[in-house]
């Protein structure tokens, strides 16, 4: 299981750590720890700074727990503490190197192009053991923009639903709806082309001694 | 409904997460199985979505877990 399910004594435990038992913290948190981790690294994009991040964020929930309410699920709770640790480190990166902190703008009405092609092959998961494979995604994945890498992470790596991924950016769920469309159809741009030219030969000459190599 | 391409893509991931309505759903799928590219955007999309959410593909480093833990013990023993 990917997030690990909400236990039933989720509240529970928040109760017993705020009257001391500080120790279940770390049985608290042990769920998210993934999810809290890879919501930072898609804002940095850089595993040192995320699992900085993380810490950070997992350590001003601890300082912050009493004041969650239990409006929110503990965990989109945590996770939103995370995205935001992670782009006040972006920014402090970004003013440090001089760098324009100007986002690219949301244009909700501008059209978004698939690569467009005759047929598609499957790649199976054991293709996965290919070192190369799993970089062209994360490569993919860290060249789009920030807004929808967030989107991207939280709901098709992490797979949190809609409601929580707009829970935790604090953005609407159309918001949400918009910039995964962008998202996933920028990934589908970026590498359907690629893997298909991939299984015909070797983009990089890695495949070329193998004629008509597939991915595994 | 008839749908031309662009109709299509532009649902395409609320039809991936199945939030379509009946009607919209018919259309596409209609549209689907006449337009071979369409077909092969929607099969490309659903498979790189299927490889990232894949453990493999975005890994946790090597000893997170302990260093995150480590770091709360001592936090808490402040």
């Amino acid at each position: 299981m990917r997030r690990g399910s909400v236990p039933q004594d989720e509240a529970e435990l928040i109760a017993r750590v705020l009257a001391g038992q500080r120790d279940l913290f770390h049985e608290l948190v042990l769920p998210y720890e993934r999810s809290v981790y890879f919501a930072a690294y898609s804002v940095l994009r850089n595993e040192h700074d995320a699992e900085d991040v993380a810490q950070e964020a997992v350590l001003k929930a601890l300082k912050n727990l009493a004041s969650f309410r239990g409006e929110a699920r503990f965990g989109t709770w945590l996770v939103s503490i995370a995205v935001n640790e992670a782009r006040a480190q972006l920014r402090h990166n970004r003013v440090l190197r001089f760098q324009s902190m100007d986002a690219p703008a949301e244009d909700e009405e501008s059209d978004f192009t698939p690569a467009v092609i005759t047929d598609w092959r499957e790649v199976p998961p054991e293709a996965l053991e290919r070192r190369e494979l799993r970089q062209l995604l994360r490569s993919a994945l860290e060249s789009l923009p920030e807004m929808y890498r967030e989107v991207l992470v939280l709901r098709d790596v992490q797979e949190y639903n809609i409601v929580e991924t707009a829970a935790i950016l604090s953005v609407s769920q159309g918001v949400v709806k918009t910039r995964l469309l962008r998202a996933r159809l920028m990934m589908q741009k970026i590498l359907a082309p690629q893997l298909r030219t991939k299984r015909g030969g070797g983009l990089f000459g890695l495949f070329k001694a193998r004629a008509g190599a597939s991915w595994f | 409904m008839v749908l031309n391409c662009r109709h299509v893509w532009k649902e395409i991931s609320n039809y991936i997460d199945d939030s379509v309505s009946p009607e919209l759903r018919e259309a596409i799928e209609e549209h689907l199985a006449h337009c071979r590219h369409c077909a092969a955007v929607l099969d490309s999309t659903r498979n790189i979505l299927y490889l990232i959410a894949d453990e493999r593909t975005f890994e946790l480093p090597v000893g997170y877990s302990e260093r995150l833990h480590t770091r709360l013990r001592e936090e808490m023993a402040k």
